[in-house]
């Protein structure tokens, strides 16, 4: 694994590449970490994973709580590891417990001896000689040491012992490399620096920020943020879960982060939406967002809404994916309003292709020397389709 | 008439054909899985074509209900509206109402039924579901036909199938599109020789493009169900696609196939599929049973598809149930396992080994060569000599 930095945006956000053997090209971060469920993303079938952005869509998260489920860690060392098992040998893995939909860190049964987490097997305490094994098993690219996760709200002696906590394990998982140190600190600055100062001087390539996602306001995030990141050496990479929202990858990307797992594919998908925001670079702005119900986000359709039934235009006009080349929006409404599993395909599949192309928008605008005006521009969007009517005390929908 | 079929092979009854459709060229024997509500269950379009599938059944009452025929007109018919560029085929609607809907009664003018959606009395007429289908646009479209299970004994049989006879003529009359869609005519009667006798020349008389034979498929005993088959497959025309609905099981095609019957469907191996259990072979194979957590051998190991190749029995245990991957990979497994069975059925036949080909395959599902009764007896009349494959007559 390496990891060399190509630019650095206005503020720390940068822009990077990664080189992992499994993967042919290299990978320019900040970039997306996909979502799976026991290694395999949860709709999109593994021969159409070739038809999403390479190399970009390459890298996927693992959560070795999945395999708890009904695949022993004989089996997968039987079967060969991760690559073997799930049959994709062009992709990178990073392997860490939480994912934050159904394998979430449970702060009040974590004790010195393991991680608590809830997962659909039940309340599960996973101790850091287990977790080796696993991770010796599944032979990922990249992989967490296990952390602490302590929501916002904890007392700070609990925040405290989550950090000991945390770097103590890591200490203990560091021997098999190479390792993304983990970092926690709740929602104190100084817990937070404390943290990365102490793993900063571990031999580690890369790091993984936990504990974020978890009941901290969106505007304390950023300090949090900042007080990792700065904290950490530049050349290595940053890897962090629990950013869900575009907003919050951004706050991650202006904070010095790398690479993101985020649940915002699933959520859009489960929920029937699709991503409609443009990606060819025009500024967003009213003229180019969906006409919507007004309030709603207009950078998304929902395409169980009845004024999508006799749609038969695509998602997106000219979007390049298997769904928006193969499908139009009455469809895609049909197969929703009948409950039929190839509407979450056909959704997740252009929703991540989607998603994978706002980073690269990201990338663009770090590169070009104008992020920060990206961020704000895409944040504004949200709202814009609002119009202040001076007759009216309201602000209506466009 | 809106196809061509033309016969490249035979074995006794058995034929291999080509059934040339206005939307794709097929080769018969052939499986058509069931796409109720405009999609396999799990499955992409692209996704079948690279399994093979020919042509695809969408059920009409499901359609109709949501979202309309009418709206899938506007959209330009089915094959548009679900991106599906080979054949389609619609049923009439009739049998899920009688099955779906226990308010349902049938009676000269049409089924009366309840509308699921807001209780109202409704009636499919035979005019109705011709027209509900010729919306739709599918290249096959089945007769409305009185069908009353074969379980059931009496007169109601005998009225089934004159009603059946009476209802073709007002299919035939309402349809308003012979050149693009083919109209095919179910064969009723249950389980009685006369009256399956009496439909089969009504229903020749009317020159149809194709026939089915229906009423089957529904928990008659085996033997039964083999003798209609042949009786039916016997009387019909030659130069015309035989179509047994509802069938089902790999052994059961097989052996129609050999009695000469041409086209199939059934939900059983994507729902199957569902519920963890793969085809193979030797039968089935269910992966959710313990001993799947530790097998890493593939699912099938002769066969070609994407999940085979790739995949560990191990790991479809572990999502099998639990996740929609797991379906997914297990349906389509189980629809490219229907898929070579009809491509090995329509070469064996063409290329003169089809003896062979089902021996081989008894021999496989059946290796202590306890071949059931009534295929044996089946393969007789089909003039199969399968005996390599069946354990010798004991009289102890």
């Amino acid at each position: 694994m390496k990891f060399v930095l190509k630019a650095l945006g206005n503020g720390t956000a940068r822009a990077g590449v990664l080189h992992l053997d499994s993967v042919a090209a290299a990978i320019d971060t900040p970039s997306l970490l996909l979502s799976t469920r026991k290694g395999l993303p949860l709709f999109t079938s593994p021969d159409l994973l070739s038809s999403f952005p390479s190399p970009d869509s390459r890298l996927l998260h693992v959560s070795p709580l999945h395999f708890l489920e009904g695949l022993s860690i004989k089996t997968i060392s039987k079967i060969g590891g991760l690559h073997q098992l799930v049959g994709l040998h062009d992709c990178g893995f990073a392997a860490f417990p939480r994912d934050s939909i159904q394998c979430l860190p449970e702060a009040t049964a974590t004790n010195k001896t393991g991680a608590s987490f809830e997962t659909p097997c039940g309340r599960l305490l996973i101790k850091p000689a287990e977790y080796m094994e696993m991770i010796s098993s599944m032979k990922p690219e990249l992989w967490a040491t296990l952390a602490d996760e302590v929501p916002a709200w904890v007392s700070d002696k609990r925040n405290k012992t989550s950090v000991d906590r945390t770097i103590k394990w890591l200490d203990e998982c560091i021997a098999l490399s190479p390792v993304s140190g983990a970092i926690v600190g709740g929602s104190s600055l100084e817990e937070r620096r404390r943290c990365a100062q102490e793993v900063a001087t571990r031999n580690v390539s890369g790091y993984w920020i936990g504990g974020f996602g978890l009941a901290e306001s969106m505007d304390e995030r950023p300090a949090l943020l900042n007080a990792v990141t700065e904290a950490l050496p530049e050349e290595k990479p940053r890897l962090i879960c629990g950013l869900g929202l575009p907003e919050e990858i951004l706050q991650g990307v202006a904070a010095g982060v790398d690479l993101f797992e985020s649940t915002y594919i699933y959520h859009l998908t489960l929920e029937g939406f699709a991503l409609t925001f443009p990606l060819d670079g025009t500024q967003i702005n009213a003229l180019n967002l969906a006409p919507n119900v007004a309030g709603t986000d207009p950078r998304k359709i929902n395409l169980r809404a009845t004024a999508f039934r006799k749609d038969a235009t695509p998602i997106v006009e000219g979007c390049s994916c298997y769904t928006c080349q193969n499908h139009t929006r009455a469809y895609i409404n049909h197969l929703l309003n009948v409950h039929e599993m190839l509407a979450q395909i056909l959704l997740e599949i252009h929703n991540t292709h989607h998603f994978l192309g706002f980073f690269g928008l990201i990338r663009e605008a770090i590169k070009a020397g104008r992020f920060e005006e990206f961020r704000k521009d895409f944040v504004r969007s949200r709202y814009d389709h609002l119009v202040e009517d001076s007759s009216e005390p309201v602000l209506l929908a466009r | 008439m809106a196809l061509r079929f033309e016969v490249l092979g035979r074995f006794n009854r058995a034929r291999a054909a080509q059934l040339t459709l206005p939307h794709f060229e097929c080769q018969t024997p052939l499986f058509m899985p069931v796409g109720t509500q405009g999609t396999i269950k799990g499955l992409t379009t692209n996704q079948l074509e690279d399994i093979g599938c020919q042509i695809i059944l969408g059920n009409t009452y499901h359609l109709a209900l949501r979202p309309t025929s009418e709206l899938i007109d506007e959209l330009g018919g089915l094959h548009k509206f679900m991106n599906w560029p080979r054949a389609l085929l619609t049923d009439s609607g009739g049998f899920q109402m009688v099955s779906l809907l226990h308010l349902a009664d049938i009676t000269e003018k049409g089924v009366t039924f309840q509308s699921p959606v807001d209780g109202k009395p409704m009636l499919l007429t035979p005019e109705e579901s011709i027209q509900i289908q010729n919306r739709i646009g599918a290249d096959i479209i089945m007769a409305l036909d009185d069908v009353v299970k074969t379980t059931i004994t009496g007169p109601r049989i005998e009225e089934a199938m004159y009603r059946t006879l009476r209802w073709i003529d007002r299919c035939i009359a309402a349809h308003k599109r012979p050149h693009d869609q083919n109209l095919f005519g179910i064969v009723q009667g249950g389980l009685d020789p006369v009256l399956r006798d009496i439909c089969v020349r009504g229903l020749v008389d009317r020159n149809l493009p194709g026939y089915a034979i229906g009423g089957l498929a529904g928990g008659e005993d085996k033997d039964s169900f083999w003798r209609v088959v042949a009786q039916c497959t016997a009387a019909l025309p030659e130069d015309k696609p035989r179509y047994v609905m509802g069938v089902g099981y790999p052994l059961d095609i097989v052996v129609c196939s050999a009695l000469g019957a041409d086209m199939y469907d059934c939900v059983y191996p994507t729902r199957t599929a569902r519920f963890g259990t793969a085809l193979v072979p030797e039968g089935v194979l269910k992966l959710k049973h313990n001993a799947m957590a530790k097998d890493t051998r593939p699912i099938d190991p002769t066969c070609a598809c994407m999940v085979c190749k790739n995949y560990t029995r191990a790991y479809i245990h572990s999502l099998v149930t639990k996740d929609a991957m797991g379906s997914q990979l297990l349906s389509y497994h189980n629809l490219y396992y229907m898929m070579q069975l009809s491509r090995n059925l329509h070469s064996s036949i063409v290329e003169g080994k089809f003896p062979e080909f089902v021996c081989n395959f008894l021999q496989k599902m059946f290796p202590k060569g306890d071949v059931p009764e009534w295929v044996c007896n089946a393969m007789e009349v089909a003039e199969i000599d399968i005996s390599s494959c069946c354990a010798p007559f004991r009289k102890d």
